[in-house]
């Protein structure tokens, strides 16, 4: 042995990161590139007939979108109805659009823009990740910050409720979506049943999972409830690192409890804001089990995600090509938004 | 424990020795048989039937492995990619064309006994191409369930088989039992269950009306056939049993009719034991609604077939004759309660027999039944199909709901080639 105690070896080195080079190799990158290699190709899960090279025909497939106005049914004309003409209608005019089918749609007056997409329930799941990031991102980071701070506070049982709070992250997340979908039941869910005795009205409660307006937002609301323990620990690790003596400083100098808090506490968990922020990201992109659960991507596809459609496609349609291609662009997405966001953060650092 | 003589020792493996060392007595060869986890009377009876075979000869020895039914299929794809599938194989019998296009199982014409075969209704076999490729003990079928005194408080008739309701009628029906506040949601239709469960309901609906999921002629074309008039006529017609409070659309649990929450119940004959406990006399069982062409029902529950793997199909093929004998279907059915696939079994069962107590499961069966499309291209079809009801249940327009399964389904044949029933060009303009 040549190395001495306390320098760098190329051997110690190596045989340090071996292992976990070895896994990454073998669990991460392998996998990554038999996929990557997968989309270029019609591979099929179970196919008697061989898997055959088409080139970037899948992406091709996954990423053409158009936008196209459409005009209101002229023989209808005058009516106060305005009647469009169906998908197929209005696609027979224009022989280019086959593989097309709408994904949204604006009606402005008589005319009606719609992007299509040959994938449009890939369109629709993107827009959907997004929205569900969106939503989760204030919701469960705010709830996070504030059970830490209750719960950081010299209260009699905090150790009662910081467990409490805890206690779904530990929750199977299948288990807590079972738990959630009777809750949120329309005609005999506790919820509901909450807001008909209290508003005593036998109508009352909306149809949470049912309705393509609520469902996201339900899931949305399920999963902050859900993950939000979790955040709430790294946030209350965060505030126990901040030194007392700074919020003594503040009081002498006069700080009231909300000027504290901007100035002393925020600026003291900027890092770990950061990463609760990246990572609720990350996990927010990865939606799937709530959705396989709960809804199976409806009503009218509004709870469909990026991860679900590309299980959907891959495995219950058996199309290995073509859910890789989803994977990988995917994949892709989430790199360059945790890359804006690091980006973000570094230049919020230097200022 | 007394200790045994050395000469009964010896004498003992005398025997032992003398009995394995006669020609023609060698031991048994293993036939590894594998099947989805049902409820115990039906695992009990399948064990029961297996033993028979087993003492019946000296060849053959079957050791039957179950497994969960939610992971059921992809355990068979998984053995079969790394080829270790067992000999025999409980199947879906719709999925029975994918399995045989994709290669798992072999076809059992020259395999089984000609008119043991030719004994069993259609919904005692699974087909491909015209091939034989899976055979069944039993059936169940999809049938009307209601009870006859909230029915005659209503003032409504009971539905029979000469005279089945008619789909107005029968909508005229629900609307009444929601107006007279009997019960809030008054058809059940199992509206937690996934899976096959919406295909095997309500594309009989769609086959009543004269429609189905593909033109069965050359099985690669769907447009006009699942988006045509009548099937848009079915399309409007559940839409509006939940448009209109007819049906709960997402239910909390299974029990609506036997908690009395509805009036009627849509589901399978695997009910009846259950309900004939429950409501006896009351219980009136009826055939589905007739959407023009007379009520139709799916055919064919879960069947055997042979893998192609299988070193000694010989050994196979004699457990599958014996199981679908007339004797172990009838001990089955009355194991079980499920109708048995041919005449000769039904005559054998108190239930199923003329004059029998359950008699009209197996007129409908008889009448009714239709099996769902022999195609590789099914589990596709059914998953499209699922997702459209899904969507109409949401409130999707109906017209664009049909459309959407179509290219779905056109898509899907297209990328497959046809699946083997035609050339990639043929439909490839259909993408």
């Amino acid at each position: 042995m040549t190395a001495r105690l306390g320098q760098d070896s190329i051997w110690a080195i190596g045989s340090f990161a071996a292992p976990a080079m070895l896994l990454f190799f073998a669990f991460i990158l392998l996998p990554l590139l038999l996929a990557a290699g997968a989309t270029f190709t019609n591979h099929r899960l179970v196919s008697p007939e061989p898997t055959r090279f088409v080139g970037l025909d899948n992406y091709a497939r996954l990423l053409s979108v158009t936008i196209l106005t459409v005009q209101a049914d002229q023989r209808q004309a005058g009516e106060e109805d305005v009647r469009f003409p169906t998908w197929r209608q209005s696609r027979q005019a224009r022989p280019g659009l086959a593989g097309y089918r709408p994904a949204f749609h604006v009606d402005l007056g008589a005319t009606r823009y719609v992007l299509a997409a040959r994938d449009p329930l890939f369109v629709r799941s993107l827009v959907n990740t997004f929205l569900f990031a969106l939503l989760v991102l204030p919701l469960q980071c705010g709830a996070a910050l504030g059970l830490a701070i209750l719960v950081n506070q010299r209260l009699r049982g905090r150790i009662f409720f910081r467990t409490v709070y805890f206690a779904p992250v530990v929750t199977s997340m299948v288990v807590a979506s079972i738990v959630w979908s009777f809750l949120l039941n329309t005609d005999r869910g506790l919820i509901n049943e909450l807001l008909r005795a209290l508003m005593d009205d036998p109508g009352a409660g909306p149809d949470w999972l049912g309705d393509p307006r609520l469902a996201l937002a339900s899931i949305a609301l399920m999963s902050a409830w859900q993950g939000a323990g979790f955040q709430m620990l790294v946030f209350l690790a965060g505030l126990q690192s901040i030194p007392p003596e700074q919020y003594e400083a503040a009081t002498l100098m006069g700080a009231n409890a909300w000027q504290r808090f901007v100035h002393v506490t925020l600026p003291g968990l900027r890092n770990t804001i950061v990463f609760v922020l990246v990572s609720t990201t990350l996990l927010a992109f990865g939606l799937f089990t709530q959705v396989d659960v709960m809804t199976l991507g409806g009503p009218l596809d509004s709870t469909s995600t990026v991860v679900y459609h590309a299980v959907r496609k891959g495995f219950h349609e058996q199309d290995i090509g073509y859910g890789s291609t989803i994977a990988l662009v995917f994949f892709m997405i989430v790199l360059g938004v945790s890359a804006l966001q690091r980006m973000l953060a570094v230049k919020g650092a230097a200022r | 424990m007394s200790r045994l003589a050395p000469g009964a020792l010896l004498a003992a493996l005398a025997a032992w020795t003398a009995m394995y060392s006669t020609p023609g007595a060698a031991a048994p060869l293993e036939i590894r048989m594998w099947r989805h986890d049902t409820g115990d009377a039906e695992m009990a009876a399948g064990r029961a039937a297996v033993a028979r075979f087993n003492a019946s000869q000296e060849k053959w020895k079957v050791v039957v492995e179950a497994m969960p039914q939610s992971t059921y299929t992809s355990a068979i794809t998984a053995a079969s990619m790394v080829r270790q599938l067992p000999c025999v194989l409980a199947i879906d019998q719709p999925t029975v064309p994918n399995f045989a296009w994709a290669g798992h199982v072999r076809a059992l014409d020259s395999l089984l006994p000609r008119d043991a075969v030719a004994r069993l209704l259609p919904g005692g076999r699974g087909t491909y191409r015209g091939k034989l490729y899976s055979v069944g003990q039993f059936d169940v079928t999809l049938a009307l369930f209601s009870r006859r005194a909230q029915l005659a408080a209503l003032g409504v008739r009971i539905a029979t088989i000469d005279r089945p309701y008619s789909a107005r009628e029968f909508h005229a029906i629900l609307v009444k039992a929601k107006q007279s506040k009997i019960a809030r949601f008054p058809f059940d239709v199992n509206g937690r269950s996934r899976a096959e469960w919406p295909s095997y309901a309500f594309l009989p609906w769609l086959q009543s009306a004269g429609a189905d999921l593909i033109d069965r002629s050359s099985y690669l074309r769907a447009d006009g056939v699942l988006n045509g008039t009548s099937a848009l006529g079915v399309a409007r017609y559940y839409a509006s049993l939940y448009a209109e409070g007819l049906v709960e659309r997402n239910p909390a649990d299974e029990r609506a009719f036997e908690q009395g929450r509805a009036l009627f119940h849509y589901t399978g004959s695997w009910k009846s034991d259950d309900y004939d406990r429950l409501f006896g006399s009351d219980l009136v069982v009826m055939p589905p609604p007739d959407f023009g062409h007379g009520p139709r029902i799916g055919a064919a529950s879960w069947q055997w077939a042979i893998s192609r793997d299988c070193r000694h199909p010989e050994g196979a093929a004699a457990l599958l004759a014996h199981l679908i004998g007339t004797g172990e279907m009838a001990a089955m059915s009355r194991a079980t309660g499920h109708v048995p696939v041919s005449r000769e079994a039904a005559a054998l069962t108190e239930h199923y027999r003329e004059g029998g107590a359950r008699r009209i499961y197996f007129e409908f069966a008889q009448r009714y039944a239709l099996p769902r499309p022999a195609t590789p291209a099914y589990p596709a079809m059914s998953a499209v199909f699922e997702k459209t009801l899904s969507d109409l249940r949401a409130g999707k327009d109906p017209a664009e709901a049909l459309d959407e399964a179509v290219e779905a389904i056109e898509h899907d044949i297209a990328r497959n080639n046809g699946y083997g029933f035609s050339s990639a060009n043929q439909v490839g303009a259909a993408q």
